[in-house]
């Protein structure tokens, strides 16, 4: 016991000297190379534009916290909508897999290999490029629905009340996508839906093939069966790695800094090379990301528990 | 006949999805035969002669297929990063095979990472000194991965031991540890290393910039690999444990001999995965400007002779990713449907 | 523990504790491990790129090599550690490089609070506009509304918000961090306008537009980027060794000495010449260098004009502020003497 204790304090010891060690050099660094150190930066003027705010007001005039809260709202609006569609295309494409069509398990099963295998950089850049490189500008805007305009500056489509126009350079009113946040959007969803469909297949196979058969026998039709019987015994093996993979697609999110939308991560980046403060600003994406990633786990567990068969322990 | 009915027209609606395949097939397949093929351009003495062309301009990977593979390697030397992917791979290979799964196996391994260190950075048996600023291409991508890979597999083991060790300190350091690092992203991790490292160490000790970088992907890949590790540690039956423990073997004789070797077995499939992921992520070095293959490609392409053929120059990249996370995925799944090994994922 | 093992731990810790390791001059480290290490951009063509073989080229490389033959006589004794634009400050201030050539513009902000010192400017440039002919803009004034093109974190974005709010107008930008993208995106009309350098603007249009004639570069230019190296702050004699090098390379042009000639120049008759090939007084000594410092620089690497027309005139950079003082530029080097 004494020694478990011995052991336990050394480790702790060490590890408390080591982050000593580093706060002592940083603290030093910082001082010789005259580079500021704390949050006071935050409440300065950041003088840079952000092309998209996700519907919240931002000028160059305003403060660094607010550029990295529109950041944040950037990453989330582009997250919550990825985890829907790539949910749903992860499970069509799981489904289709166990198709009893042999080209469309094939098909299914030959685009799941090729995009998994595949980083997710390279298919980001593919992505906007096809996009930005494929569509006419705004003033050969192609107009497959009325009031629906599709250009290389983005989707623009009509809300209640209000019409896309082409004024002067652009479209102006109604709603409207970037092709930056399309070829984001595009990629994590193709991406995240191949690894949800491998998951969504196993759940699915889990499910012995006893229910099925006799959720049959009972009258119900195949796809009777599929919704109400397979499905959701299938969705107690998939709720937990789905949760990873809703996890990874936000922790990806992070990866348009390289296409160009200014999600948190980018944001952070012009914030780090303009005020030299590489230490506050990686500790906010850190922050972040890991608040982000506990709450979803946390919604997840809460599920999970919630779609657990009653009676049986886990 | 009775095969196409069967497969393709068994009901209704699998009869649609055919047709519908089929249709979607031929309204895009021959544009982008035309444009990949028959109007591509292959070889060309002037970039210019790329921009006239109606399809695709292959020419770009041509030009500049040394520098992709090899990034700015000294020219005439570009033998030796060469050779060092040939062995690497067929380290990689021989290790996939079971018959060769033996303890020497290691030690092949440690001559051969020795070879490919002699052959890349020179400075022996006449081969002029190459420093590490100038690796770059296929090779660093392949290095860095398996690097990543043999570094974080010990720390991987031991988090995981630490994990499920009955000192809460312990534990609890483990459990911060692994949960940090999988709650964040990888590119947060590379500008640490990046940017941030140097400021914690002391004035005028430096870290070279590719061990910054590895440093940064194997405390990532130790993280994830360690809840692999754990996930087999946790599918061994607890008798086991108390066997070994009735035979009067201590801690790490248990862990060792006993509970390990099996652990490990069990985890090889996830473990694969968890390779093939390294193998990805290491294109995100890209954003710390690190040579790898991904860079070198956007570096190209930069090139104003030939910006532009992005599109080209990403479906090449895509093939060389595919080529070997593909394969490795394959072997994978041959493993999981051994059925000496069965126990993990669906088996059909 | 014994007496010997606690002095050895003691010694252990005072060699981890900072400034022990640096108290080194720059000049002597560079010495000491037989190289220059020089920060350079990780691809600008004309700056710093590796060519198809892997061997780097540009403007920013150049200096890099003069560094580097004017410390040890040899051009080749130089290793490039490519940069980000996030890594190049710290990489300088943690001594992972010795001279930061990565086409940075020298502003207050970071020649005080960086820690830097800019040893001077090798490349004059300001921020314009380029846009698409048909939409028949003539002045940046009437951009209101625009799409913009830019690449992010660098002073360019900063004067492209400044000058549309000095101007009351507003833009939307489009904010790409790789050239490669962000050229695309604006030759493919994502962008009505591209902003960057004028002279990456004149390079651009000349070598990647499908068709020049179809983009218009605007007169307005917004802000003055002088980009130059730079090196550690405190280090007076490595600064006077980068800084004269340039200088060197400058003043060789003007007193019309090249690569091909320099041999000849050492039989000169002329003082000015004599002192810079070394042949007479010890202005070499002065720097802690060879005598021959200059001629090594010239002979190897060559002066500015010849660095300029091997890695940017090719890309249709014009000389214009590039020029010497006394041709209608701004370039001029102090006196060596």
């Amino acid at each position: 016991m004494r020694r478990a204790l011995l052991v336990q304090a050394a480790l702790v010891a060490a590890v408390a000297l080591a982050i000593g060690w580093f706060w002592y050099n940083a603290a030093h660094n910082l001082e010789t190379r005259k580079i500021a150190s704390g949050f006071a930066f935050l409440a300065r003027e950041a003088g840079f534009e952000i092309g998209e705010t996700s519907g919240l007001a931002y000028s160059a005039a305003d403060t660094y916290l607010r550029a990295l809260a529109i950041g944040l709202a950037n990453t989330f609006r582009v997250a919550a909508i990825g985890v829907v569609l790539a949910t749903v295309l992860g499970v069509l494409l799981g489904l289709a897999r166990l198709a009893p069509n042999w080209l469309l398990a094939r098909l299914a099963g030959a685009y799941v290999e090729f995009v998994r295998n595949v980083p997710l950089v390279v298919q980001l850049f593919f992505w906007y490029a096809l996009i930005s490189e494929n569509l006419p500008g705004p003033r050969e805007a192609l107009e497959p629905l009325p009031g629906v305009y599709l250009t290389n500056r983005g989707i623009f489509f009509p809300l209640p009340g209000s019409r896309p126009e082409l004024v002067g350079f652009n479209f102006e009113g109604g709603g409207a996508l970037s092709p930056e946040f399309a070829a984001l959007l595009v990629g994590l969803t193709t991406y995240t839906a191949a690894f949800i469909a491998e998951i969504v297949r196993a759940g699915v196979l889990s499910v012995p093939r006893g229910q099925r058969d006799a959720a049959r026998s009972l009258g119900m039709s195949e796809r009777q069966a599929l919704s109400y019987v397979v499905l959701p015994l299938a969705l107690r093996a998939i709720v937990p790695p789905l949760t990873s993979q809703y996890l990874n697609l936000t922790k990806n999110s992070s990866l348009a800094v390289a296409i160009g939308y200014p999600d948190l991560v980018s944001i952070a980046n012009t914030t780090i090379n303009q005020t030299g403060q590489a230490i506050e600003g990686i500790a906010i994406i850190m922050a972040v990301y890991l608040t982000l990633s506990l709450s979803i786990s946390a919604f997840m567990n809460w599920y999970n528990r919630r779609v657990a068969l009653k009676g049986v322990r886990a | 006949m009775s095969w196409l009915r069967a497969h393709l027209f068994s009901s209704g609606p699998s009869a649609l999805a055919t047709l519908a395949i089929v249709a979607l097939a031929a309204i895009l397949l021959p544009p982008f035969v035309d444009w990949a093929i028959l109007d591509a351009v292959w070889r060309v003495e002037d970039a210019r002669e790329c921009r006239q062309a109606q399809g695709a301009c292959w020419a770009f990977v041509a030009e500049k297929h040394r520098f992709v593979l090899f990034g700015t390697y000294p020219f005439e030397q570009h033998w030796r990063p060469a050779l060092a992917t040939l062995l690497l791979v067929a380290l990689w290979a021989a290790s996939g095979l079971r018959r060769l799964w033996r303890w020497w196996l290691a030690l092949v391994w440690a001559a051969g990472l020795a070879a490919i260190g002699a052959l890349m950075w020179g400075g022996v048996a006449g081969l002029a000194y190459v420093e590490t600023e100038r690796w770059g291409g296929l090779i660093l991508t392949l290095l860095l991965a398996t690097f990543g890979i043999a570094f974080a597999f010990p720390l991987a083991v031991l988090l995981a031991l630490g994990r499920r060790s009955r000192l809460p300190a312990l534990r609890w350091l483990c459990v911060a540890y692994i949960e940090l690092v999988r709650g964040v992203p990888l590119i947060s991790l590379l500008f640490m290393a990046s940017v941030m490292l140097p400021l914690f160490l002391p004035e005028g000790v430096n870290l070279d910039k590719l061990l910054r970088a590895q440093i940064a992907l194997v405390m990532f890949a130790a993280a994830y690999l360690a809840e692999v590790v754990r996930g087999g540690l946790q599918a061994i039956p607890p008798h086991q444990y108390e066997s070994a423990e009735a035979l009067g073997l201590g801690y790490w004789q248990r862990t060792l001999f006993v509970i390990l070797p099996q652990a490990l077995r069990i985890a090889i499939p996830p473990l694969v995965n968890t390779v093939i992921g390294l193998l990805k992520d290491t294109s995100l070095v890209v954003v710390i400007g690190l040579f790898d293959l991904l860079t070198s490609i956007k570096v190209s392409l930069q090139e104003p002779a030939w910006t532009g053929f992005g599109v080209e120059a990403y479906l090449f990249a895509s093939a060389v990713y595919f080529a070997f996370c593909w394969a490795l995925s394959r072997y994978s799944r041959s493993l999981e449907h051994h059925p000496a090994r069965a126990g993990t994922g669906p088996s059909r | 523990m014994n007496a010997a093992t606690w002095r050895g731990l003691a010694a252990a810790v005072a060699l981890l504790a900072p400034g022990a390791l640096f108290a080194q001059s720059t000049l002597d480290a560079v010495r000491a491990k037989g190289f220059v290490q020089c920060g350079v951009n990780t691809g600008l063509a004309g700056f710093s790129q590796p060519d198809s073989k892997g061997v780097w080229r540009g403007l920013d490389v150049d200096l890099c090599r003069a560094v580097a033959a004017a410390v040890f006589g040899d051009a080749s004794k130089v290793r490039f550690t490519p940069l980000t634009a996030q890594q190049r400050f710290t990489a300088l201030q943690s001594g992972e490089v010795d001279v930061l050539a990565r086409n940075t513009t020298w502003t207050i902000t970071r020649d005080t609070s960086l820690g830097l010192n800019f040893v001077g400017v090798n490349f004059y440039d300001g921020q314009g506009f380029m846009v698409h002919r048909k939409l028949n803009v003539k002045s940046a004034k009437q951009l209101n509304g625009a799409t913009i093109c830019v690449q992010p974190g660098t002073t360019t974005e900063l004067n492209l918000a400044d000058y549309f709010r000095a101007n009351r107008m507003t833009f939307k930008p489009v904010v790409i961090e790789k050239l490669e993208e962000v050229l695309n995106a604006y030759f493919a009309g994502r962008c009505d306008v591209f902003t960057t350098d004028v002279s990456g603007l004149v390079s651009v249009r000349g070598s990647r537009a499908p068709n020049p004639a179809d983009h218009v570069i605007l007169p307005e230019v917004i802000s003055k980027e002088p980009l130059g190296p730079a090196v550690r702050h405190g280090d007076d004699r490595w600064f006077d060794v980068v800084k004269w090098t340039l200088f060197a390379m400058i003043e060789a042009e003007e007193m019309g000495l090249t690569s091909k000639n320099i041999d000849q120049a050492l039989a000169s008759k002329d003082p000015a010449v004599q002192r810079f090939v070394g042949a007479t007084g010890d202005i070499g000594k002065m720097l802690g260098l060879d005598n021959r410092w200059a001629f090594n620089i010239v002979k190897q690497v060559g002066n500015y004009g010849e660095s300029f027309e091997a890695n940017l005139a090719p890309l249709g950079f014009e000389r214009g502020l590039n020029q010497l003082w006394n041709k209608g530029g701004l370039l001029y080097a102090p006196p060596i003497r």
